[in-house]
């Protein structure tokens, strides 16, 4: 069976090759026209006076379009329709696209861009949470509030109390493949889109709304994306607008690549986050209220923010049991790029949180933060005890948490390592080291329920040769293998006799954002729907042949047995055929047993949950912060994997991703309110020598208890949480500068400048 | 240039007429439909779009995004798509990738399949240098380094070897886009040309067409004038010519001030440093280049000329202010001079992500110890004014004082003197200068034995 084989990615030889085409490869006809989009240099204002004519005038350029000529002005959001395709005068952040340029070729589109000449009137811009929340420029009319107990009164009857705050910053996705779109024009007004996007109904919807036309005549389609990590979930909306509109109107196909600087300048990234905390605990360090105030900017339009602000909050216990907590959200609105979907959706910002009380925690009461983070674990399900439920009071039954914890302890000899580091710090004035290990419980499924379901389409041919489509996008995350190795497995044949195709709106209409981590659990569910509705048409054809029961029908190994008699799969697929057999069916799936009420906070969100835990061991120079991670062990819960290979890919690049956000990635806006960091020169994602030098990745052993696709769990987003081990063991190397007394508290991005001021103050209370 | 003419993935090709400033990316992409080759950021920081050159000096991996066309004459360029062997072998990088899930969305994996080939090709086993300057946003890295480390240092495959010969070497030059043989060439050409642009290795003047959109106006290329490229001990002690690229200026520092070369190490990306100058990372002024506070704080002179004129400066001299330095229209830098001397020098390179990165600050120190005492001291910084320059109030507080901490501790002080410097988005002005103060530190312990460097620690 090829499911649990760690078959290579789908595409691996065409990547090796560079035949894999991504948008910008696809070979275009003569006359296609290239976009660019003009961007506002204000953050906050409204356009005076917008002079296109050296514009219009550049060479190679064939139409230049602003709000004038478009009216209605199409929108782009993916959610409340606040996100005009141009600015329609208003101006709300440096970056956003006020005009579009239609030229012979892609630099010509560039440079044209440049000469427009545009005044404005400036306003007052919100950059920050302390601005947005004095003018209470926000989403939704006040903040959320999820609570479970009585918080205000179990911090009042803690033995101890402590009050901080951390702020994260947010990640540019920096996907190597920008965003792109390629429209061209049919006959009857019709049009196909190619999308680099996770989302391609999105897209279909959103073209559909912008030429007036019914969703039936646009085709979307999508082969693959190089990267989408979150941000192609919405944020491809205004190229494939664009481009369909211009194509639309001119009869030309119409490509738009964004530029790297003008993909950072124009796209959201990921939520920054303020979290304070008010936390009252026991001796041990066992959380017995919590009260937390999660601050977001969001940017100036809402696009996926309320739930990702949502998801925040239902990671704020990440894998510790709260009995009594009050957790209360603001989602502020900003002149920035409106923060978009970046892998984990919030969740890591709600866990770094909860992961940064335990480690004060542990300073206050001198305790290992290992013991602490124990002492807080919700238990390992077991029947004959009372459930534990989330502060959104969903049960938790699935809990493995302190099974995974003990066995990385053991193979990463956690303890022994925790104790020759304090001595090799002792002996080392300037350089210091620090180690720490981190949990992980991720939710599984859309909070938006209806998000929660899938299609498929797979076709057998009368050779027994398989075609395969589903809904769901491939970014690199090995989707369509796996989903592949799911058909394969059903009808008991090769790998190689599944035909894997591009995700495309004509085939499977109607499907979710491959987000959430949810692609295969949705898709797999929906493939194995739709093979088994052929493999038992097929069953039923040869068990009357046969005389014998459908049941008795088996499919293995290439071949089909049935009453003794055995078919190789071509050969049945043929029969069948020529029987007047359908080889050819649609599959679905919705996920059972979630129900949700995001206003209250009440319900089952999630269908299971994803569990991990990392250790990793730091170096710092306490002279200017620069730091190395040393060793990192990771032990993580995939159910029963349907490819070990791929999913120890997703811990892994999950991993240093997460590492990423927390330590070198850091965005900087200046007073104006523009981005400084809009290009891989100032922007920092990590580089090869970033990785961990000993980096041990190990599978949890452990099926889903929960029914999903071979039972196996979700792994896109959870291992992204394992890079908040390397900011707290960066917190406990600052530690070991000082004397215990006072609290590292360490923000992040922990670049060396924000690490050397913390380890200056330890130096003074030391 | 008319004309020019090199070998693509084996086979030649003539040029009529080359646009001089388009990039080999984009004609490969756009005019050859070889779309193996990616284009992550067009600013030569993300490798994905590697590709391999073969000329007389040997093979390299170079960034083919900010590489212009007539850069390319007389050599050879291997793209991704002409790794294959001629039966439609795959060649060894390939197999390892795919065996080790080195790809997930594989956007940058022809990048990174060039520079682990070009490392192969080169006799190397692909590291965390060479492949510095491919960016992955995927993987972590790990699978891509497996495979490299599977491959080995097993023999490229036959196939890979271009074979320059079949060139005819004809460059037809025009009058504004210039090819010098030679110093006095250019010196020649220059002069009558005093606005024209100079590019070495393209590394910056490549941005300035593909990120500002920039006319070039005249250009001359400096790739043909080896006499620029050439390096040498003459009596005065190290001479590099300005054309060397920064991998050979790196190798050639590297006997005699190993810090120095450790630092030029992490200087950019291979890809950079094997197209970057060492004369344009000293020409173009800017205050961040890593070489200059190195160079200064080793004393070194500058030689410049104009026609048939020339003249030497230190090069702490060239650099007036932000923006300005010492060189006359129609002047240029034709080498550098790095006089002998006892090595004591200390690069200490400061940036946001330790590999491929600008520097914050690059603090580079050489202190002379005679008797327990300061004999000599050069400083200097970069990023921490408008221009690389030295320390001289710190130099001053450390001359002659006793080599302990209380002389550090005084000399700390005097950094606010020497510098102000500003706050960017790579660091505030506090961090900059409380840095160079603790980087005096670093030295000093370093002397005293104690151990300093995050490199020397493993788990």
């Amino acid at each position: 069976m090829s499911v649990a084989k760690s078959l290579p990615h789908d595409s691996g030889s065409l990547h090796v090759s560079g035949e894999a085409r991504y948008i910008d490869d696809i070979p275009t006809p003569s006359g296609t026209l290239h976009l660019a989009f003009g961007l506002s240099e204000i953050a906050c204002g409204t356009i005076d006076s917008l002079d296109l004519g050296a514009v219009r005038s550049a060479d190679g350029v064939v139409l230049v379009w602003s709000a004038a000529d478009l009216s209605p002005m199409p929108d782009a959001s993916p959610s409340v329709h606040d996100e005009p395709l141009l600015s329609t005068g208003e101006v709300h952040y440096v970056g956003q696209p006020i005009f579009v340029v239609a030229a012979d070729s892609h630099l010509a589109a560039r440079k044209a861009v440049r000469k427009a000449e545009i005044t404005y009137r400036k306003k007052l811009s919100i950059q920050t949470v302390e601005e947005a929340l004095s003018a209470d420029s926000r989403f939704e009319d006040g903040p959320r509030i999820y609570s479970k107990g009585d918080a205000k009164q179990a911090l009042d009857d803690a033995p101890h109390r402590l009050q901080g705050q951390i702020e994260m910053g947010g990640q540019e996705h920096f996907y190597l493949e920008g965003q792109a779109a390629l429209s061209i024009p049919q006959e009857g007004g019709e049009v196909v889109v190619h999308s680099s996007t996770q989302h391609p109904t999105e897209i279909q919807h959103k073209v559909a709304h912008a030429l007036n036309i019914p969703m039936h005549g646009v085709r979307v389609e999508t082969r693959r994306m190089g990267g989408g990590f979150g941000g192609k979930e919405s944020q491809g909306n205004a190229l494939a607008i664009a481009t369909a509109m211009i194509a639309s109107a001119t009869g030309k196909p119409c490509k738009m690549r964004y530029d790297r600087d003008d993909d950072m300048m124009i796209t959201g990234k990921r939520h920054d986050f303020q979290i304070t905390y008010d936390v009252g605990f026991d001796d041990t360090g066992r959380i017995q209220g919590i009260d937390f105030i999660h601050y977001t900017r969001c940017g100036w339009a809402q696009d996926l923010s309320l739930p990702v602000a949502d998801r925040a909050m239902l990671h704020a216990d990440n894998a510790y049991h709260l009995p009594n907590a009050r957790i209360e959200s603001h989602r502020l609105k900003t002149n920035i790029q409106s923060a978009t979907a970046y892998r984990g959706f919030g969740g890591p910002q709600g866990i770094i949180g909860i992961e940064r009380v335990i480690d004060h925690i542990a300073t206050h009461l001198k305790r290992d933060p290992l013991s602490v983070r124990r002492a807080n674990f919700y238990t390992d399900f077991d029947e004959t005890e009372d459930v534990q439920t989330t502060p959104y009071h969903q049960p938790i039954t699935d809990c493995v948490i302190n099974s995974i914890v003990d066995e990385l302890c053991e193979t990463s000899d956690y303890r022994t390592r925790r104790r020759a580091i304090q001595s090799w710090n002792a002996e080392n004035p300037i350089l210091k080291r620090g180690i720490a290990l981190t949990p992980v419980k991720f939710g599984i499924s859309f909070t938006l329920t209806h998000l929660n379901q899938a299609g498929a389409l797979v076709h057998v041919y009368q050779d027994g040769s398989i075609h395969l489509n589903h809904g769901g996008t491939e970014m690199g995350q090995g989707l369509f293998q796996k989903v592949a190795q799911v058909a394969a497995s059903r009808f008991g044949v090769d790998i190689d006799q599944v035909k894997i195709t591009a995700t495309d709106t004509a085939k499977v209409p109607n499907t979710s954002a491959t987000a959430a981590s949810s692609g295969s659990d949705l898709n797999g569910m929906a493939v194995q729907n739709a093979c088994d509705t052929i493999r038992d048409r097929i069953a039923e054809f040869l068990a009357e042949k046969h005389k014998t029961i459908p049941f008795d029908v088996l499919f293995e190994n290439g071949n089909v047995f049935v009453a003794g008699t055995t078919y190789s799969f071509a050969e049945a697929a043929k029969l069948a055929y020529e029987n007047r057999v359908s080889l050819s069916a649609t599959g679905f799936y919705k996920t059972p047993d979630i129900k949700w009420d995001r206003i209250k906070g009440e319900g089952q969100p999630f269908f299971y949950f994803a569990y991990g835990a990392a250790v990793s061991e730091v170096v710092i120079d306490t002279l200017t912060g620069e730091n190395r991670i040393l060793r990192t062990d990771i032990l993580h819960d995939a159910g029963a994997s349907l490819n070990p290979a791929l999913d120890i890919g997703q811990i892994e690049g999950g991993f240093v991703q997460g590492a990423g956000w927390l330590t070198t990635e850091e965005l900087v806006w200046d007073n104006r309110g523009q981005l400084r960091t809009h290009a891989p020169s100032t922007y920092k994602i990590p580089a090869c020598s970033d990785r961990p030098d000993v980096f041990n990745v190990a599978l949890w052993k452990g099926e889903n208890p929960a029914a999903t696709v071979y039972r196996s769990k979700a792994v896109g987003e959870p291992p992204f949480v394992h890079g908040a081990s390397v900011l707290l063991a960066l917190s406990d190397a600052i530690a070991a500068v000082g004397n215990g007394n006072e609290y590292v508290a360490l923000d992040a991005p922990a670049t060396a400048e924000t690490i050397l001021h913390a380890v200056n103050r330890q130096k003074q209370s030391a | 240039m008319k004309q020019i003419e090199f070998l693509l993935n084996g086979n030649p090709i003539c040029v009529e007429n080359p646009t001089p400033d388009c990039t080999l990316l984009d004609w490969l992409r756009e005019t050859r439909n070889l779309t193996g080759t990616k284009e992550g950021c067009n600013e030569g920081d993300c490798g994905a779009c590697t590709i391999m050159v073969t000329d007389r000096d040997g093979t390299r991996a170079l960034n083919s995004c900010i590489l212009f066309l007539p850069q390319l004459h007389g050599k050879a360029v291997r793209t991704v798509e002409g790794l294959r062997g001629p039966e439609g072998e795959t060649h060894p990088v390939q197999d390892a990738m795919v065996a080790h899930h080195g790809s997930q969305c594989g956007f940058c994996t022809p990048g990174f399949v060039m520079s682990m080939a070009t490392a192969q090709h080169c006799g190397q086993e692909a590291d965390d240098d060479t492949l510095a300057g491919n960016l992955c946003r995927c993987t972590g890295y790990a699978p891509i380094i497996r495979a490299a480390k599977d491959v080995g240092q097993t023999p490229s495959p036959a196939w890979m070897a271009d074979d320059l010969s079949l060139l005819q070497q004809n460059a037809i030059e025009s009058d504004t886009v210039a090819r010098p043989k030679s110093s006095d060439a250019l010196a020649t050409w220059y002069e009558k040309h005093p606005t024209a642009t100079l590019i070495g290795g393209a590394t910056d003047v490549g941005l300035w067409v593909t990120k500002q959109l920039r006319d070039l106006g005249s250009i001359a290329f400096l790739n043909g004038a080896l006499d620029l490229k050439e390096i040498h001990k003459t009596e005065n002690g190290l001479q590099i010519g300005a054309a060397a690229t920064m991998t050979d200026v790196l190798n050639a520092v590297k006997p005699l001030y190993p810090s120095f070369a450790e630092m030029l190490r992490r200087f950019a990306s291979l890809q950079i440093r094997n197209a970057a100058t060492l004369g344009g990372n000293i020409a173009n002024g800017s205050p961040i280049g890593d070489s200059p506070p190195a160079l200064i704080a080793l004393g070194a002179s500058l030689h410049l000329r104009k026609g048939q004129t020339r003249r030497t400066i230190l090069l702490e001299d060239f650099f007036l202010e932000y923006g300005k330095q010492d060189r006359a229209p129609g002047e240029f830098v034709e080498a550098i001079t790095i006089p002998h001397q006892p090595d004591a020098l200390r690069c200490y390179k400061l940036s946001k992500r330790f590999d491929q990165d600008i520097s914050a600050i690059c603090g580079c120190f050489s202190i002379l110890i005679a008797e327990g005492r300061v004999s000599a001291a050069r400083i200097a910084f970069g990023g921490m004014a408008g221009t690389p320059c030295r320390a001289t109030h710190v130099e001053n507080a450390l001359l002659n004082q006793p080599w302990n901490a209380e002389t550090i501790a005084t000399a700390k002080a005097a950094f606010t003197k020497d510098y102000t410097p500003l706050s960017d988005m790579r660091a505030s002005a506090e961090y900059r200068i409380m840095s160079a103060q603790n980087m005096l530190e670093r030295y000093f312990s370093e002397s005293m034995g104690l151990p300093t460097d995050i490199h020397e620690v493993s788990a």
